[in-house]
Parts: C-alpha cells; sequence; structure tokens
C-alpha cells in the first residue's frame, strides 16, 4: 500500500497530520503497536521537520507485510552539515518551532533511533531526502 | 492511582474524552519538549505539560498515550480540545504550576517513567 502527503512549511496545525493518517492505517492492518510506535515517532518528527525548515514537502509511505518505508523529500534550505545537525542538542530551529515543543535538537537522533535503516541525503539551498526502513516481521 | 484521583488532587477539570471510576495509571512524565517525550519508549504514562497548542496532542497520539495534563491553568486552544476528542485522548487541565502538579502526583503515589 502506498500513501502520498503534500506538506507545507510554517503550517504547525496541521503538522503531524500524515502521521496520524499513517498510524490509522497501520493500526487498521493489524501492525504491532510496537512497530507502530517506532514508525509514526520517526515520521512525526521528520514531518515536524519539514514544517519547520522546508517550504514544502512530501511524504511517501509504502507498506508491506514486511516493513514500512518512507521516504521524505524537502523544498529548503537543506542541511551545510548533517553531522552537526545528528548531534543530540545542536537546533537551528526559530523561536516559534520551539514555541510548539520542537527544536531541542532530538529529531534527527530520535529518528535514527527508531529506524532499522535510516539515510539522509541534503543538498544546500535545494533540499532534503530523508529515508527510513522499519521491519515489520 | 485513579485518573479521578488524579484530577482531585490537582483540582483539575476534564476538557475532553470520558473517564471512568476505575481507569487508572501508574506512570507520568512532565516536559514541554515534545521531543524528549517521544524518546520513551512505554506507553503506560499520563503526559504532564505545559505545551498548550495541538502539537502536546500530537505527540500524545504519536506516544499511544491517553492522559494529557495541562498545568499553569492555560486555556486550551479550540483546535487542540477538538483533537483531543477526536484522538480519544482525555485532556485535563489544573490550574497548578508543572512542579507543584509533578510533587503532589508523585507523594500521592504517581511515578516517574525514569
Amino acid at each position: 500500500m502506498d500513501l502520498t502527503f503534500q506538506i507545507q512549511g510554517g503550517d504547525f496545525t496541521s503538522a503531524g497530520a500524515a502521521s496520524s493518517q499513517v498510524r490509522r492505517t497501520l493500526k487498521e492492518l493489524g501492525v504491532d503497536a510496537s512497530v507502530i510506535k517506532r514508525v509514526v515517532v520517526a515520521l512525526y518528527e521528520a514531518e515536524v521537520n519539514i514544517v519547520a525548515h522546508a517550504y514544502k514537502g512530501e511524504i511517501m509511505a509504502q507498506i508491506s507485510p514486511e516493513r514500512v518505508f518512507l521516504k521524505l523529500t524537502d523544498e529548503g534550505p537543506g542541511i551545510p552539515d548533517i553531522e552537526k545537525a545528528m548531534t543530540p542538542g545542536y537546533s537551528t530551529a526559530s523561536q516559534e518551532v520551539r514555541e510548539m515543543g520542537f527544536g531541542a535538537g532530538m529529531g534527527l537522533p530520535n529518528i535514527s533511533r527508531n529506524a532499522d535503516v535510516f539515510n539522509i541525503h541534503s543538498v544546500p539551498d535545494r533540499g532534503t531526502t530523508v529515508e527510513i526502513t522499519i521491519q515489520i516481521s | 492511582m485513579t485518573i479521578h484521583e488524579i484530577v482531585s488532587l490537582v483540582q483539575g477539570k476534564v476538557l475532553s474524552g470520558k473517564i471512568t471510576q476505575e481507569e487508572g495509571i501508574e506512570y507520568c512524565f512532565a516536559s514541554d519538549l515534545m521531543s524528549d517525550v517521544l524518546t520513551v519508549c512505554r506507553s503506560d504514562f499520563m503526559l504532564l505539560t505545559g505545551l498548550s497548542n495541538v502539537q502536546s496532542i500530537r505527540t500524545a497520539e504519536m506516544s499511544d498515550l491517553k492522559y494529557v495534563l495541562l498545568v499553569r491553568g492555560k486555556t486550551p486552544p479550540q483546535e487542540m480540545i477538538d483533537l483531543a476528542e477526536d484522538s480519544g485522548i482525555v485532556l485535563i487541565v489544573s490550574p497548578y504550576s508543572m512542579f507543584k502538579a509533578s510533587g503532589i502526583l508523585y507523594q500521592a503515589g504517581l511515578k516517574g517513567v525514569f
């Protein structure tokens, strides 16, 4: 099953709506609760990153009996130093993002911790692509 | 500890969802940082927060939590209450500060997750 969502940068009211839809779908498919939590925590952090940092983006979720594959592509400023961005506590988030409860520099480490496979590729001034794979069985 | 006891101890008010006499919770995690909440692997805890916007409900939803206690007497926006209702999350508001609410609940037997 393939699901696709368009994400608008700066739209904090809707941030998490795509993750919520993926969560509902996985629940309907009867996926184990601990797997669902890992998927949606990783996806929600990545979705909030698009809203917080990019102009716009797209989330693609591929769900099969064996695994969940998530690909998030955004158009935005990109990440100049990914290694630094992966450091827990490092953040470039705006005050607005922090007021929403994010921007503490935990997002990318949280995604990595929950993913079985995590890839991130970024081109400064172009955008970022994040790929997350989580095994179901 | 039952949810009714918790509501009573923090002089709380339930804004969304329904609670039965019997239902209860053993653990609590207090934070305004949602990414911190998302690092907690377990799901059997109540979120105590001062963050009065939809993202605290979204975070509870992704963390598979059922109870959110909003402190400092904040009036949550209607969209936050509506989202809690839609997500099956019980949203409770308390006039107490995070420190005071945490202290009262800890003293009454609610446990920290770490």
